[in-house]
This record gives structure tokens, C-alpha cells and sequence, in this order.
């Protein structure tokens, strides 16, 4: 009985947490008075912006999920970035699309010869891979680019586009209720009209490795053995698993994934590859993957909240004062329930800083851009400072497994 | 067995900086160039008094960064957030001895003094978090990391602090000269060896006497080796992050200060930003040694100063960059298997020596 409810449970309370999130959306919005904090642009912007951070992210699941800490994401989307840039110039965009996946993944397997096989440390390991992913791109970005039409030392001659899908039938509709400004409605309207208008082919392929994940780490015994790797690798071992296997196989997905980041990043949100275009995005990435507590579901809706803000301080900065009152909604709305729950210091402490947020909204007229640029990093802190206790890393994650030397 | 010694220190690096010369090698002559003209081009452009000079200084900086990460190392934290810790401290730095006017040397003890205190402060946000929630600190320096250069950005462009240095280019005002640390010409006599140089090898003793001379230093290495047994003897580990975290985070502000005292004067949103991982990857070439660093720091100053001759070759540069990384992660490796390798020896030697003395035993 007990194990047929526990999932109805859990679709209540993320259908509860969607309404209640909706509803501050809505709060925001009106009484901040900017229709386009749940606009159909804004919602299409978030997407694109959201994609390259979660396909990071969960490629951080991949290698964390076996037992490997993978701060190198960030160097293997540099090579994807590169791969498309190089391979989608010359043989059109897809070709672009498998370069930069191959390219991530190579990355990624030389990041696991040295932490699985040689057994280094992983985050050493990480960075290192990130010099050398950063050095190999702008080294092979002079060679390959500075004579090629419309390239230059730094940066790709353009690619082509990849196709995206609008189902006007459905975004239109949507659109032009998220217009008519009503109460909640309006603001469901545009967060899904998102999701129809000028959707990237490679943003459903993000998606669906999500699905792809879920299933693969979640429902097959190839996944139970993947994560029992990174949760007891020794124990795994002693009943026959090639742990070394799984391992390898996890970390160059990682890659892959993050390969594929690139990929967005240099086709889809450009045109170009160009010299630090990742931004940082692959530790970004790994944000969200502890934000959403090594699980693809929680790591997509970190990616999106990411993204979410990132799209509305691009496009107007008009749009921070009402970041700014939702962020104070959402934070006030929590430390009332932890008060309630009795968590009476962390609740104090959210409640100060969503007045704090409240009063800056209140009390001026034009919030700086600051505010927008560093709001991601400040709610992950705040979630790790917060919530560090319900968040459960693999038990194995960062651990240096040797075969053979059970202990 | 000094030599010895010796061997198993030098081992390890000098096979990673041959391994490297290897691969970078192997790469150049795919793409048609000639090796030995690279690689002597290099050392004679590297090794002109001018440039021995801007090695000396940019050395100064890796070293500073590569000792903060080291206190890290030590006690088994990792300082991902020297990066933000230095950029903050150099700003704060750079406004406090830019706006508040000071008898010159006054203002440049003030400068070093807010720059450690800052750099402290931002690490023990880090500290903070590990030690009273438990997060790790490779994730929340990294966070910190982006709050810096928001904060920092905050500050130069939206408030009073910031004046416009040049056309079109923000930062705290230009730091007048008594209180700048522009250095001596030492090697060149058109090019200055940073002031800071001289305070550099100072940290580098400091550091050394407190790791090896002092009860604090020898708690930080007991709880980096082995924290359960550092607990048992009555080392608080708690405190122990704190304090080396508080230490790396002090060291690690005065990063951008021989760059700020010596060429720049003022801070911009142009500062240079990625010491800190340079640092890493001379922290670990050096093995947290003081001396070792030394040469780490200088090795990687040398590839990035003698590197420039390159694109004039029709070289790119990057080829140092590709280098760098292969030298770090070959070296860790290295590290790995001579560890292994001492290990085995060892217990071969126990259970020799235990086998003897069985068969001692049994012969009486």
C-alpha cells in the first residue's frame, strides 16, 4: 500500500510546488508590473539559455552517479564548442553536432584513463583538463580559423542553422492569453507557450537524454550497476561488477553530454565557435546537478531557474525589479514554512534576507544589473546553505577506487 | 641516500616536463613545424634580460597564488576560490590606497593589509559554510568565484568608487606614486623587477617556518595526513579548516597585488582574472613545498613569456597552454606511481624483515 502511494505523493507535492511557484510568478508580475517576467519571449529565452546548463549538469550526473567528481565539464565543453565550430563550418551543422559530442567525449576519456585507471585525484585531475581543453581549442581555433572566410584567430566562420519548431497553432493562443494579463492563467499561458514557439531541435534532444537518463540510470539493471559504483564501488566489486567498466563508460557520457552543451552553445546560441564561449557554464552545470540533488529532474529545474533569470536580465533591465519581488515572494513563502516547521534559524535568516530583497524593491526605482548577474550563484549558495542536510551525494562521489584493494 | 633523495623528488616533475616536450613536440611536427627552431627560438627570446625580468615578476604572482592553494593542499581543502579572493582584495586594495590619501609607504602597508584581510574574509564565507553546514568548498568558492565579479563590477561601475581611468575604461583611481611598489631594475635597465618579488620570497619563509617550525603547522599536516588521528591526539579539524582556510584566503589576496603596485596602479574590469588557476597547477607541480613551487612558478612564467615569440613564428602560442596542462596532469600521474611504487617497496621491505626475523626466530 505504502509503496503505490509514495509516488502519488510525490506528483501532489511537485504539482503543488508548480502552482505555488505560478502563483508568485503572477504576485511578480502584477504588482511589480512587468508583463514580460512570464512572457512568451522570456519563457523561449529561458529555454535556450537553460539548455547548455542542464545538458552540463547531467552529464555531471553521469560521472558523479559513478563515482567520479567532474569539475572538467567545463573543458570538455570547450572542445565541444570547438568540434562544432570546426566540423559545422565545413560539413554543415550536424556535422558540427556529432563533432563536438565526439570531441567532448574524447575529453572526457583521457579525464578517465587518469582518474580511474591511474587513480589521481578527480579534481585535480578536473582542472588540469580544463587548462589543457581551453589550451588545445585556442591553439587549433588559429590553426584552423584565421585563413577560413569570416574566421578569425578567435573565433569560427559562421554555421548554419539547425531547424527549429514553432506550433503557431498552439503558441499563438497561448501567446496572446499570457497578453491579456489575467491572474495565474495568463502566466501558465506563457510559461507554456515557451515550449512551442522557435524550439530548437538540439533543445528536444536535451530533453529527451533527460528522459533517456532517468531511464537508463533509474530502471535498468546497467544503471543499478552504474550507481553501485558510486555508492560502494567495493561492494559492487565483490559481486562481479567491473566497476572500472562502468566507470569509464559513465564518465565519457559525461563527455558526450557536455560535449552536446557545446554544440548549443556554438550552433544554436550563436552561429560561431568563439574563444570563451562556455562562460564558466560547465561549473554552472554542476551547480545545478547539487542543486537538483544528483537527480535529472531536480538538475533540469535548477538549469531552468538558471536560465530563467539569465533570460530576463538580457533582455530588459527593467525586468530586476521584479526578479527582485519574486525572489523576495519565494524566500519569504519558504522561511514561513520553516518557521512553521520549527526551523527556527534558517527560517529567520531567509525571512531577513526576502525583506531585504522586499525593501530594495520597495524602496528604489531602478535595481542594478548586479543584482540579476549574481542571483543564480547567491540561490545555489543559499540552497546548499539551507537544504545541505536533505541533499545526498553518491557515498562514493570524489572517492578513489582502486580494484582490488577493498577495505 | 641524500641523492637518492633527491631522485624521488625530481623524478616525478622532471619525466612530466619531458613527457609534455614529447606530446607538444609530436603535435607541432603534425602541423609541419620545425621542433627544434620552436623550442630554441623560445629559449632565446626567454631568456633576454627583458624577459627574464617580466618572468621574475610574473613569477611573483603564480607564487603567491600557488602558496595559497597550497595551505589548502595541506590540510586536503581545495581553494577553487583564489580566483574571486584575489580580484576582491585587489579592488578593495586599490580603492582604499586610490581614495584615502596616506603618506606614501603608509599607503601601501594599508593596500597589503586590506587586500589579506579581504582575501581572508571571502575564503571564510567558504570556511563558513564547510564547517557549519558541511558543504564542500570546491563548489561554494566556485559560487563565491561569480559573487565576486559581480560584486566587483557592482562597485566600479555603479558606484562613486569608479572613475573613468581611461576613455571608455572604469576603475578606482590611479594610486599615487610614494605608495606604489614599482620595483628596481635589477636585470634590465629599461624594465623593473616588481617590489613585490622581494615580498613574495618572504612569504615563501614564512611559510615554510610555520609548516615546519610550529605546532600550528605541524596540527595543519597531522589533520591533512590523517584527520582521525589528528582528532584523537586533540587537534580541533574544525578549527583547523577554518584557520588554513582563513590563511589561503589572505595569501591568496595579495595575488593581484604585485600587478596592482607595480604596472597597473589602478584596479579595472581589465585586471588580469585567472591567477588562480595558474596557481593550482604550480601548487601541485611544486607538492606544496616552498621550494618546489619556487621552480614551478618559474617554469610556468618562463613557457608564458617566451611563448610570445611564437605567433610571430606562425606558431600559435597556445602551444605553451597545451603544454601546461599535459605537464599537470602527467605529473600528477607520475606523482600516483612513484607513490604506489614506495608503498610496494615498503611493505616488500616488512615482510622481508618480518620473514627474517621468523626464520631467526625458529633457527635458535
Amino acid at each position: 500500500m505504502a509503496r503505490i502511494s509514495l509516488p502519488q505523493a510525490k506528483f501532489v507535492r511537485i504539482s503543488l510546488l508548480i502552482f505555488a511557484g505560478i502563483t508568485a510568478l503572477s504576485l511578480a508580475r502584477t504588482f511589480a508590473d512587468t508583463a514580460d517576467l512570464s512572457s512568451t519571449g522570456t519563457i523561449g529565452a529561458a529555454v535556450g539559455l537553460a539548455v547548455p546548463i542542464g545538458l552540463a549538469g547531467l552529464g555531471g550526473i553521469w560521472s558523479e552517479r559513478s563515482g567520479i567528481a567532474n569539475i572538467g565539464l567545463e573543458g570538455m565543453m570547450i572542445l565541444g564548442t570547438f568540434g562544432a565550430g570546426w566540423a559545422g563550418w565545413q560539413w554543415g551543422p550536424w556535422a558540427g553536432v556529432a563533432a563536438a559530442v565526439i570531441y567532448g567525449a574524447l575529453g572526457a576519456f583521457i579525464f578517465a584513463v587518469v582518474t580511474v585507471s591511474f587513480g589521481v585525484d578527480q579534481i585535480i585531475a578536473g582542472t588540469a583538463i580544463n587548462i589543457l581543453g581551453f589550451g588545445i581549442t585556442q591553439f587549433l581555433a588559429k590553426l584552423a580559423f584565421e585563413n577560413a572566410p569570416g574566421g578569425g584567430q578567435t573565433q569560427s566562420p559562421p554555421v548554419t542553422a539547425l531547424p527549429s519548431i514553432t506550433i503557431s497553432q498552439i503558441a499563438d493562443p497561448l501567446s496572446s492569453l499570457q497578453k491579456q494579463g489575467i491572474f495565474i492563467i495568463s502566466d501558465a499561458a506563457g510559461l507554456l507557450s515557451g515550449f512551442f514557439f522557435q524550439v530548437s531541435i538540439i533543445t528536444l534532444l536535451a530533453i529527451a537524454m533527460f528522459v533517456l537518463t532517468a531511464f537508463i540510470l533509474w530502471r535498468t539493471s546497467f544503471g543499478l550497476r552504474m550507481r553501485s559504483a558510486g555508492e560502494n564501488p567495493w561492494a559492487a566489486e565483490s559481486l562481479g561488477v567491473n566497476v572500472y567498466k562502468y566507470k569509464y563508460i559513465a564518465v565519457t557520457t559525461s563527455g558526450a553530454l557536455a560535449g552536446l552543451a557545446g554544440a548549443y552553445l556554438a550552433i544554436v546560441g550563436t552561429n560561431v565557435y568563439r574563444e570563451g564561449q562556455t562562460a564558466g557554464r560547465g561549473y554552472i552545470g554542476l551547480a545545478t546537478m547539487i542543486f537538483g540533488n544528483w537527480r535529472p529532474g531536480g538538475t533540469a529545474a535548477g538549469a531552468s531557474i538558471f536560465g530563467y533569470i539569465d533570460a530576463l536580465q538580457l533582455r530588459s533591465k527593467s525586468n530586476i525589479s521584479g526578479l527582485a519581488l519574486l525572489g523576495a515572494i519565494i524566500l519569504i513563502a519558504i522561511a514561513i514554512m520553516m518557521l512553521l516547521r520549527g526551523m527556527r534559524g534558517t527560517g529567520a535568516a531567509l525571512g531577513l534576507l526576502g525583506a531585504a530583497l522586499l525593501s530594495a524593491f520597495l524602496l528604489t526605482t531602478k535595481l542594478p544589473t548586479e543584482v540579476a548577474l549574481v542571483a543564480p550563484y547567491v540561490t545555489t549558495l543559499l540552497v546548499l546553505a539551507t537544504a545541505s542536510q536533505s541533499l545526498r551525494p553518491p557515498a562514493a562521489d570524489g572517492v578513489i577506487y582502486r580494484r582490488g584493494e577493498a577495505h | 641516500m641524500k641523492l637518492r633523495k633527491l631522485v624521488d623528488v625530481l623524478a616525478a616533475p622532471l619525466l612530466a616536463i619531458v613527457f609534455s616536450l614529447v606530446v607538444t613536440g609530436v603535435i607541432l611536427a603534425s602541423f609541419g613545424a620545425n621542433i627544434f627552431e620552436v623550442f630554441s627560438r623560445m629559449f632565446d627570446y626567454g631568456t633576454s634580460t627583458r624577459s627574464l625580468t617580466l618572468i621574475t615578476n610574473t613569477a611573483t604572482t603564480y607564487y603567491l597564488s600557488a602558496v595559497a592553494v597550497a595551505i589548502g593542499f595541506k590540510m586536503n581543502i581545495f581553494n577553487i576560490g583564489v580566483n574571486g579572493q584575489y580580484r576582491l582584495a585587489a579592488m578593495t586594495a586599490a580603492a582604499v590606497a586610490g581614495w584615502i590619501a596616506m603618506p606614501g609607504p603608509l599607503s601601501a602597508v594599508a593596500a597589503i593589509l586590506v587586500a589579506m584581510f579581504v582575501g581572508a574574509l571571502w575564503a571564510g564565507i567558504a570556511a563558513w559554510l564547510k564547517v557549519v553546514r558541511g558543504i564542500s568548498e570546491v563548489i561554494s568558492t566556485i559560487m563565491l568565484n561569480y559573487l565576486a565579479i559581480g560584486v566587483i563590477s557592482y562597485v566600479i561601475v555603479q558606484t562613486g568608487i569608479g572613475t573613468e581611468v581611461k576613455l571608455n575604461v572604469r576603475g578606482t583611481p590611479k594610486i599615487q606614486e610614494g605608495a606604489r611598489l614599482a620595483g628596481y631594475a635589477l636585470i634590465d635597465p629599461k624594465v623593473k623587477v616588481y617590489g613585490f618579488f622581494f615580498i613574495a620570497i618572504a612569504v615563501g619563509i614564512i611559510y615554510w617556518v610555520v609548516l615546519n617550525r610550529t605546532r600550528f603547522g605541524y596540527d595543519l599536516r597531522a589533520s591533512g595526513l590523517s584527520p582521525s588521528a589528528a582528532t584523537a591526539s586533540g587537534v580541533n579539524s574544525k578549527r583547523m579548516v577554518v584557520y588554513s582556510m582563513l590563511a589561503s584566503g589572505a595569501i591568496a589576496g595579495l595575488v593581484g597585488l604585485p600587478d596592482l603596485l607595480g604596472k597597473e596602479f589602478s584596479y579595472t574590469l581589465n585586471f588580469p582574472a585567472n591567477y588562480g588557476f595558474t596557481g593550482i597547477a604550480v601548487a601541485l607541480l611544486g607538492r606544496n613545498n616552498p621550494i618546489g613551487i619556487a621552480f614551478g612558478a618559474l617554469l610556468w612564467a618562463f613557457l608564458d613569456i617566451s611563448s610570445q615569440i611564437l605567433d610571430l613564428e606562425g606558431v600559435p602560442r597556445e602551444i605553451v597552454t597545451i603544454m601546461q596542462g599535459v605537464i599537470v596532469l602527467s605529473v600528477v600521474v607520475a606523482y600516483e606511481l612513484v607513490r604506489r611504487n614506495r608503498v610496494r617497496t615498503q611493505q616488500q621491505n616488512v615482510g622481508k624483515a618480518l620473514a627474517a626475523a621468523t626464520t631467526n626466530e625458529g633457527s635458535k
